[in-house]
């Protein structure tokens, strides 16, 4: 094996990938517009669509309640609804969004309401369905308040203080670190977006230095230099990991700078509290753990994706190889984000998953030493076992002038 | 010089059968000397030159290019012998200047000796215009001229040219034949495949004419009319090959 060699044959694919404008796109921009894109572009669209639907004044609808007149009219006159008429097909009419929900209060509500012993009343709505649940949490609301105040009134008509039923407070206080907070949210996505961005970042050039090569006919005139086979493939393969880090790289900047200036439009506008520590709780150390134990993830991603586009006689065959094997990477990410699935030995040894669950943890500031050593040495193993199928292939014949 | 000994090559279909893309293929080229190896498409000419530039090992037999044998010093042969093939393309981001030095480099020119080589190429080549162009951009011509020269950077003793004129115009394809007699009279060894009979004609000290993966008949072009009693090289082809097979 000569180095020389290997500097020389990697040098020159960095210049030309830099070159190419599909590599340029998928290992940099791609990768760098992400994190914007999902955490402003789409929290921005979150935040309009829910601001807009909490501004809407929700379209109810009351059955029953033709004996309880004072009920009715406090609904309407609460100018947090538009009461509407009561009809028979009051269920159709929320599944068709025309009324966001509907209450159906009982015969003589309003009189057993006096004397301190009302029936229930029930709320209907389209459960899943944004502006529907938010009438519900406002019907919820005013009759929860309707309630309260027939309280306070009939224990003050027996000369009892209301606070009878209300004896204490219950508070909720967060003890979880803000790190621990910031780290249960972003744990979640920063793997699933980072080992995704991990493995496509290598699938452009992956494709390009091998079945591309062969389909423009630059393969055999490599393969005639003295060059030896496995400087050949070492130093394109250095190439591939290179797009796989670059990406990792790109979308980890990009993901500090957009959480930054997150936070900081949090802070000029005095924004929500748990916002700014999610952003601002980060921990450094976890970052630089995730770009330790996701190195051995890009060379087995890397070393696969150029063993099998090695196999495509064209561009075009190699996507149409390597496409599938995204699914193989997104089901153990998202079996990782699942609630409920923790860390043990045994799903330390089984590849992307126990990435998922391991930066999950670094980024929560659990460092488990030994699952994260077993981790390591799993994956770099199953890379070392990649990188020799690939020097393997590409000494065989009937793999590089495949006809 | 090259001497290819009962050089054999056997492939396999998706049906585990076999395929024989040379068989017992024997031949010796001596310095300065132009061996044409004459056969129709498929004839087993490509996969012949593959064995002796190494991209292909032989399933048997054995060949020596100048003095590396083809199996044992695969590296040494390659550093040897200059290949060109219409399937031996151009990486097109490159330049034509970048695409020299990348092949000096890896044939273990230090950079230097290297840079000097280059400038040198593209005086005798006439390259300097185009020299800093991406090969995207060079019309075939050009495109062609560095392909040469990327095969003589490392003035290799050796120089294989496997169909090398194949799609080219009339006047691209008289300079790589002009070129290749520039080879043999500064005394390199020289194989030259072709379908094309009147470069053959033209070119060749010695003419092979392979067809089915065997040598089926060899000699200089008066021994080769001679032999068959025809006074055009097609016609004596056409009547070779269609000889039943001696063996």
């Amino acid at each position: 094996m000569s180095w020389s060699n290997i500097a020389t044959i990697y040098r020159k694919e960095l210049r030309d990938s830099l070159r190419d404008r599909r590599t340029l796109m998928s290992t940099f921009v791609l990768p760098t517009l992400m994190m914007p894109i999902l955490m402003i572009g789409v929290g921005k669209v979150a935040t309009t669509v829910v601001s807009q639907a909490k501004k809407e004044i929700p379209h109810v609808m009351v059955i029953g309640g033709e004996d309880s007149p004072r009920i009715r009219e406090g609904l309407e006159k609460s100018g947090r609804f538009k009461v509407e008429t009561a009809s028979a097909d009051w269920k159709a009419l929320i599944s068709e969004k025309k009324v966001r929900a509907a209450v159906e209060i009982p015969p003589g509500f309003q009189k057993s309401l006096d004397s301190g012993s009302a029936p229930a009343v029930t709320l209907y709505d389209y459960q899943g369905e944004l502006k529907s649940g938010l009438a519900m949490d406002q019907l919820d609301d005013y009759f929860g308040k309707l309630r309260t105040e027939a309280t306070a009134r009939l224990l003050g008509e027996r000369g009892l203080p209301a606070s009878l039923a209300h004896p204490f407070e219950v508070k909720h206080t967060n003890v979880a670190p803000p790190e621990k907070v910031g780290g249960n949210i972003l744990g979640g996505i920063i793997p699933y977006v980072i080992i995704l961005l991990c493995f496509t970042g290598a699938m452009n050039p992956a494709m390009d230095l091998t079945a591309g090569e062969k389909e423009r006919g630059t393969m055999e005139t490599l393969l005639c230099c003295p060059a030896g086979r496995t400087d050949i493939v070492i130093g394109k393969f250095l190439m591939v990991l290179t797009g796989s880090l670059a990406a990792v790289a790109c979308s980890l900047v990009s993901l500090g700078v957009t959480i930054g200036a997150v936070g900081a439009g949090l802070m000029s506008e005095g924004g929500h509290g748990g916002s700014q520590a999610m952003a601002a709780s980060i921990d450094p150390d976890g970052i630089l753990g995730v770009m330790g134990i996701v190195l051995p993830v890009a060379v087995l991603f890397s070393a696969v994706l150029f063993t099998v586009s090695l196999f495509a006689k064209s561009f075009k065959e190699a996507q149409s190889y390597l496409a599938p094997l995204i699914f193989v990477v997104i089901a153990p990410l998202v079996i990782g984000m699942l609630p409920g699935i923790e860390l043990n030995y045994r799903l330390a040894l089984l590849p992307i998953l126990n990435i998922s669950l391991v930066c999950k943890e670094m980024l929560s500031g659990v460092w488990h030493w030994g699952y994260i050593a077993v981790i390591f040495g799993s994956t770099a193993l199953y890379a070392g076992i990649a990188l020799a199928v690939a020097v393997r292939m590409f000494r065989r014949e009937d793999v590089i002038f495949r006809a | 010089m090259i001497e290819a000994h009962l050089l054999t090559k056997t492939f396999h279909d998706r049906r585990k059968k076999s395929i024989l893309g040379a068989d017992a293929v024997s031949f010796r080229v001596e310095p300065g000397r132009i061996y044409g190896l004459l056969g129709a498409n498929g004839a087993g000419k490509t996969t012949t030159l593959r064995m002796i530039a190494t991209l292909l090992s032989p399933t048997s037999g054995s060949a020596t290019v100048a003095g590396f044998d083809v199996v044992r010093d695969p590296d040494k042969v390659r550093a040897n012998v200059g290949f060109l093939a219409a399937s031996t393309a151009l990486y097109a981001r490159l330049t034509a200047r970048e695409m020299i030095t990348y092949f000096g480099k890896l044939n273990g020119l230090a950079d230097g000796p290297l840079r000097e080589r280059v400038v040198r190429l593209a005086d005798e080549l006439d390259m300097h215009e185009f020299l800093d162009r991406r090969c995207d951009k060079l019309s075939t011509g050009m495109k062609q001229k560095t392909s040469i020269a990327r095969m003589l950077v490392h003035d290799p003793q050796v120089m294989i040219f496997d169909e090398p004129t194949l799609g080219l115009d009339v006047m691209s394809a008289r300079a790589i034949v002009r070129f290749v007699r520039e080879c043999r009279d500064r005394g390199k060894t020289v194989v030259y495949s072709t379908h094309v009979m009147s470069e053959a004609q033209k070119l060749c000290d010695v003419i092979g004419i392979i067809h089915g993966g065997r040598l089926r008949a060899e000699g200089t072009l008066a021994d080769l009319l001679a032999r068959t009693g025809e006074t055009d090289l097609e016609e004596c082809f056409v009547k070779l090959v269609s000889q039943e097979d001696p063996r």
